[in-house]
């Protein structure tokens, strides 16, 4: 399970959770979110800006 | 080691704290926020003058303070640029006292519309009274549009719910959406319906923004009920239950009131709305994010919003005017937003401008001088008109001297 943060506000999608109200349901892989998603929480960035999070931080 | 490297951390992250004192440090405006009221307050205010002086016209009370009061206040009161320091600005977004400023906003503007509604039934009023009546309310929806923005920004729910509530007066619950997900996302792009381009007269954009925000707010919405699998016509449809809000809304105060109050609750929910749209025209006016090598627009920068810093406005309006900080951090809460010098700044506030934008050739010979100051003469860099696009090359196409 990996975790992605959007550089601009701080948004984490983390795959365990998903985002079940944007339709991807816990357990969604980061590779089936469009690359042209962008941030739910502030919309400056898209899926392709995201930063991957390391597991164990 | 790590757990050195830890107390290391947290005794320089001590450090940080202690040379930063928030008490030390006090907000010019912290009081001035509670005068946002004055809005939604304004039918009560029209009805007191009224009372007190018997002069009729003061139904117009609404218009009167916003594009009158304001844009003298602007040019009286002038600019304040200062910003809270870095050091305080996660102290001041968490001080709740900020966010009931714009609570109270809301039980306000409802028994606004209620007495409104009141009004109109009475068959007090003449009919140039009434309207006048109406005229006030849609300054309260347009301005309740403002404060429901400054909501549906934020991660709370709570916070969301109440932006769908303050839009119902209007109509305008898939503003939520449009904003959030389509205009933040295009902003200072051709794509984007509430964007404006050099060239576009606000009459010209007012359909367009009204129509293709609708359409694009469609769009979002019913792609994300296809990824959940779900029909676009049920209540997880989040237009369609915001609409519904309105519906039974206006249908409530018809059959408390009477059907007197329908033709009254459209007028005052079309010109609200309307002002949320001149709002949006001159927000980023003929402003261009150019389009990188990989076919992506470059990243909104705070060249791609117009400012102002004028005091009366940005207490009106929640700091909205301080737009470039909005974009680059649009959860940020107003009291923290900050002016930032590499933008674009408008001639006067907000409230001024609006009515500037109402006549097309006075906003024009204002504001394309300084568009093209901002793009240094070069018109090609400016977000054009395409249907005006020979026009303007031809008037402002040479580089400047």
């Amino acid at each position: 399970m990996s975790i992605w943060r959007c550089p601009s506000c701080g948004y984490v999608f983390d795959e365990a959770v998903g985002h079940p109200r944007e339709g991807f349901p816990a357990g969604t892989t980061w590779a089936e979110v469009p690359d042209e998603w962008p941030c739910p929480d502030c919309g400056v960035r898209d899926k392709v800006d995201f930063e991957p999070v390391s597991a164990d931080a | 080691m790590e757990a050195h490297a830890e107390q290391a951390h947290h005794h320089h992250h001590h450090h940080e704290h202690v040379d930063v004192n928030p008490a030390a440090w006090t907000d010019g405006k912290r009081y001035a926020w509670l005068l946002g009221i004055i809005v939604p307050l304004s039918p009560f205010l029209a009805w007191f003058w009224v009372s007190v002086t018997g002069f009729g016209a003061l139904w117009y009370l609404g218009p009167l303070l916003v594009f009158g009061l304001f844009p003298l206040l602007d040019m009286a009161i002038g600019l304040d640029p200062t910003n809270p320091p870095d050091s305080v600005l996660r102290f001041l977004e968490q001080d709740r006292y900020y966010r009931w400023c714009t609570y109270v906003f809301i039980p306000i503007q409802y028994a606004g519309l209620v007495f409104a509604c009141w009004m109109w039934a009475s068959g007090d009023l003449t009919l140039l009274e009434n309207i006048g009546l109406a005229l006030t309310m849609a300054v309260v929806g347009g301005i309740a549009i403002n404060t429901a923005h400054e909501l549906g920004h934020k991660r709370a729910s709570s916070e969301k719910w109440l932006s769908r509530i303050a839009l119902a007066q209007t109509g305008y619950g898939h503003f939520f959406i449009e904003h959030n997900r389509g205009h933040h996302v295009k902003v200072a792009t051709p794509e984007d319906p509430a964007s404006s381009r050099l060239g576009e007269g606000f009459w010209a954009f007012l359909p367009r923004t009204v129509i293709g925000s609708l359409r694009s707010a469609w769009g979002i919405e019913t792609t994300r009920l296809d990824r959940l699998g779900k029909s676009h016509w049920g209540i997880h449809n989040d237009i369609l239950s915001a609409w519904a809000m309105t519906v039974v809304l206006f249908a409530g105060l018809a059959v408390v009131f009477g059907p007197v109050v329908l033709p009254y609750l459209l007028v005052q929910a079309v010109i609200g709305f309307s002002l949320l749209e001149v709002v949006n025209y001159l927000e980023h006016y003929g402003l261009r994010r150019q389009k990188r090598e990989d076919g992506r627009y470059e990243r909104c920068m705070p060249e791609h919003s117009w400012n102002s810093n004028n005091v009366a406005s940005n207490v009106l309006l929640y700091h909205l005017q301080r737009h470039s900080d909005h974009h680059a951090n649009p959860t940020r809460r107003y009291q923290a937003l900050r002016h930032v010098d590499e933008a674009p700044q408008l001639p006067t506030g907000y409230a001024g401008m609006i009515v500037l934008a109402w006549f097309p050739p006075l906003w024009r010979r204002v504001m394309d001088p300084r568009l093209l100051g901002h793009y240094e003469g070069d018109v090609t860099r400016a977000n054009i008109q395409p249907r005006k696009l020979g026009r303007v090359l031809e008037r402002y196409g040479r580089p400047a001297v």
